[in-house]
């Protein structure tokens, strides 16, 4: 591999040093060809600056206009969990996602350890990684329809929570999949040496060392994923539905309008901006999508940097103990 | 010297593919000695470590052919599960290996691999494999923090006490302080003198004044073949063989 | 026989556990990719379109409750390819000065404070994309040209440009960070300026990685369908200019699956839409694999 770079290098050398030649054929035209390299450059480096500027003004002007919007359209009727609320959004939105990990990690990190660990490199595992990386690279409605299909048409029952977070689950697989096989494979080989030299089994230095190991990194796979999924709303739109009946007194899971009941239809921030914007006639729906967009945007933000904060600390705390 | 040998090859030969790293070794390790293997860069001295423990298995495409008996017995008869089989033999790598947990857990992994699970039993061990490894006095107030904040020196004597806490017949050690700065060396080689006492160990090392310090028994590795296999002083003053005197005068290698 | 179920539950238990999750994985691919096929088929086996018909026709008025109508899908299959290659050309230079910007031009400060910016904004649900289109670029776009509605092929568009330019800069920035130090300064080394070694060197060596950049961004801008069905305008005719509505495929799924009856014409069509959707997607998945190969040869 680094020879074939090294061999890259000399040739990309070579081809800057034939560049290099030819200016300097003449002493004169190699004193203009020198000051107009350097105006290049000079013009290069501002040109960049410069669209760098724009790139992030723009993006940091799209925050801004969104928490803007979002902090003028706040009121307590607004903030709170009954009626318009977007309260019962917010806690929709992390009790899906927080069901749809429950499927995801556990499958995810399977399925990590067995491309990781176990596959080899026949026949097999290579149509695991192709399966991984198509699921994906899915356009996230193209998973809402098959959940649509699967979940709702197939078991003939109504939008639900439990169909919107197996969905999602579905599109967050891959994700987990990968960090857990990037993680135990950057794990030091010594470890596993270490293990199966005390008389391991490979399972149990899987399990006991290689996981363990890479649990810092799983963590922060999965945090990332919670934030992609807190705004996910095509994979929702025909398995969790776009409205809810609930009431925030009742929280026996089994009873019908509960929080908690897996078997309602719920919709989250990301359906409610959606339907608000497409369908919504309530006269305060403008505020009610504002601020249901300011608070999905601060969810993604806050576990974006958590997830990078709480990888650190892991990997950190792993080191020094404690 | 009269001892009892706790490990005996014969005629055993080693192939990674098509390449044959050992040439029919045939040698009997005596119990509770220090065996030095010395020789130049891949003559298969740390191969022979792996054939030991089977270390080998995970290997593709190795393949070990001959007789390997410890204590009387065919660690490659079909019988014999290579798990228990590492049980019994223990290793120490060349770069100290502790699994990022805390000192306590890395001790305590083996045992509770092999069904160990009294805190109280295991709280024994720990304190009996830091001790044996001389490690328990810098450590006992600190067995929770992780094992990766040890320094160089005391990370590897962590590992040998991880080694000797599933009680092992035979310690394998693969150039144990090759890693290592002149005074953690010291300290381990001073443990490994101490260890022979109850322990068979078979060290390999680069370095002749180490086993010239530490073993009874020396073994000259050279192109996969067992040169010479002789009492340390005797080879390293009057050796047999033509090959190890320039070896060991430092004429190659 | 105790060693054997010691063996069994110390090592076998788990490697089955484990295939048994890999297989499970490729099942539910297939299991997408058939369940898709089957019901995307439907159109041509129950009602007897050509597939022609549904690719090149843009005569649009499938039927409901066991009628049957035109299903010329032509339309929504060249919305979507305007919508998302205009995106792309949009996102694609803005994208690339990024990262260039960032993995050879800014200090490492600023680049490192880039990096993790840009990996926010990849996150940014596409919904809000959407609504931000729908609040302020519609109706600027109206102004702008003095239309009536800024719905519009450009809006669609240049949402679409914005939701991926993240995207397609966090990649090549990757891509660029990972050539060679030694190129840069074997580069420097012959004298070459910085704009000259980023040009000749760095941004060849790049290639592989920046197309896959670039493809990702296709694929997303073509799967999209919420923030693209938000400003679209969701119009049945092909877009006279850039600022005419017009629909796409996405958009046109999105909308109609809940409000068709199942088995009926339309709402099988829908299916073919979203079969064809899958075929288009796994494209480029299939083009992504063939650049990283082809980058890795060289």
């Amino acid at each position: 591999m680094s020879k074939i770079d090294a061999g890259a290098g000399s040739q990309a050398g070579a081809q800057a040093a034939a560049g290099a030649g030819a200016a300097g054929s003449q002493k004169g035209a190699r004193a203009t060809s020198r000051t107009s390299a350097k105006v290049i450059d000079r013009i290069a480096t501002g040109v960049f600056y410069v669209v760098a500027a724009f790139f992030i003004l723009l993006l940091a002007s799209i925050t801004a206009y969104i928490l803007y919007k979002g902090a003028l359209a706040a009121s307590p009727e607004l903030l709170s969990f009954v009626g318009d609320g977007v309260g019962i959004q917010l806690f929709n939105t992390v009790y899906l996602v927080f069901l749809s990990l429950l499927v995801t990690m556990p499958v995810g990190i399977m399925t990590g350890l067995f491309m990781a660990e176990y596959a080899g490199s026949g026949f097999f595992v290579a149509i695991t990684r192709t399966c991984i990386e198509a699921l994906s690279s899915l356009p996230s409605i193209i998973v809402g329809l098959f959940g649509f299909l699967v979940f709702i048409q197939m078991t003939h029952s109504k939008w639900s929570l439990w169909a919107g977070s197996l969905s999602l689950a579905i599109i967050n697989v891959p994700l987990i999949a990968r960090t857990t096989e990037d993680a135990m494979r950057s794990v030091p080989r010594s470890y596993y040496d270490g293990s199966i030299a005390l008389g391991a089994s490979r399972w149990q230095t899987v399990t006991h060392v290689l996981l363990k190991a890479s649990i810092p990194r799983i963590i922060t796979g999965m945090i990332l994923a919670a934030g992609r999924g807190f705004g996910e709303a095509a994979v929702l739109l025909y398995t969790s539905g776009m409205s809810s009946d609930v009431n925030f007194h009742d929280w026996n899971p089994l009873s019908p309008t509960s929080p908690l009941n897996p078997l309602r239809s719920a919709d989250t921030l990301s359906v409610r901006i959606w339907s608000l914007k497409t369908e919504g006639i309530a006269a305060n729906s403008q505020q009610i999508a504002d601020l249901a967009a300011a608070i999905l945007i601060l969810l993604v933000f806050v576990f974006s940097l958590g997830s990078r904060a709480l990888g650190r600390r892991l990997q950190k705390r792993m080191l020094s103990g404690n | 010297m009269e001892t009892e040998t706790c490990v005996q090859t014969s005629a055993l030969n080693l192939y990674y593919s098509d390449f044959q790293a050992l040439r029919s070794v045939s040698l009997a390790i005596p119990r509770k000695h220090i065996t030095a293997l010395i020789g130049p860069s891949g003559c298969g001295k740390s191969s022979f470590l792996k054939v030991l423990n089977r270390m080998t298995d995970l290997i593709d495409h190795c393949r070990v052919e001959g007789q390997v008996l410890l204590a009387d017995e065919d660690i490659y008869a079909a019988a014999v599960d290579p798990i228990m089989l590492r049980k019994r033999v223990g290793m120490v790598f060349q770069k100290p290996n502790p699994f990022p947990m805390s000192i306590y857990d890395n001790i305590a992994y083996g045992p509770r691999l092999h069904g160990q699970k009294g805190k109280h039993q295991l709280d024994e061990i720990v304190e009996k494999s830091l001790a044996a490894a001389a490690l328990w006095e810098e450590t006992k107030d600190r067995l929770k923090k992780s094992a990766l904040s040890l320094s160089g020196g005391q990370q590897q004597r962590l590992s040998i006490a991880r080694a000797l806490a599933v009680e092992p017949e035979l310690l394998l050690m693969d150039e144990p302080t090759s890693a290592l700065d002149p005074i953690s060396t010291g300290k381990i080689e001073e443990l490994v003198f101490e260890l022979k006492r109850s322990y068979t160990i078979i060290i390999v090392t680069h370095n002749m004044q180490q086993a010239v310090r530490i073993s009874d028994m020396t073994g000259f590795f050279l192109l996969g073949e067992l040169v010479e296999f002789a009492n340390t002083n005797n080879m390293f003053t009057a050796p047999q063989d033509k090959r190890t005197e320039d070896y060991i005068t430092g004429r190659f290698g | 026989m105790a060693s054997r179920l010691r063996k069994w539950q110390t090592e076998y238990l788990g490697r089955t556990l484990v295939t048994a999750f890999g297989l499970f994985v490729v099942v539910l691919t297939l299991g997408i990719l058939g369940f898709l096929g089957y019901k995307g088929s439907a159109t041509f086996i129950d009602y007897g379109h050509s597939l022609t018909e549904f690719l090149i026709s843009s005569k649009w008025s499938p039927g409901e409750a066991g009628q049957s109508g035109s299903i010329g899908s032509a339309v929504f299959i060249i919305g979507s390819l305007e919508v998302s290659s205009l995106a792309l050309l949009l996102a694609t230079p803005l994208s690339l000065a990024m990262a260039i910007f960032i993995a050879e031009v800014a200090p490492q400060r600023l680049s490192t404070t880039l990096r993790s910016v840009l990996e926010i904004f990849v996150g940014i649900p596409s919904v809000v994309y959407g609504w931000i289109g729908l609040a302020v670029l519609v109706p600027f776009i109206a102004d702008l040209f003095h239309l009536n509605f800024g719905f519009s092929v450009l809006s669609a568009a240049l949402v679409l440009a914005l939701m991926i330019c993240p995207t397609i800069t966090s990649v090549a920035t990757d891509s660029l960070a990972a050539t060679p130090n030694e190129y840069r300064e074997a580069s420097y080394a012959l004298g070459s300026t910085r704009w000259q070694m980023i040009w000749h060197v760095k941004l060849r060596a790049a290639i592989p990685g920046i197309l896959t950049g670039v493809v990702l961004g296709l694929a997303r801008a073509f799967g999209e369908a919420l923030a693209v069905a938000m400003v679209i305008g969701q119009s049945n005719r092909f877009a006279s200019s850039l600022l005419a509505p017009t629909n796409t495929l996405t958009a046109v799924i999105t909308a109609n699956m809940g409000n068709t009856t199942t088995g009926s014409e339309y709402n099988d069509v829908l299916w073919s839409m979203a079969a064809l959707l899958l075929a288009i997607s796994l494209l480029f998945i299939l083009l992504i694999r063939v650049i990283s190969r082809r980058g890795q040869a060289s």
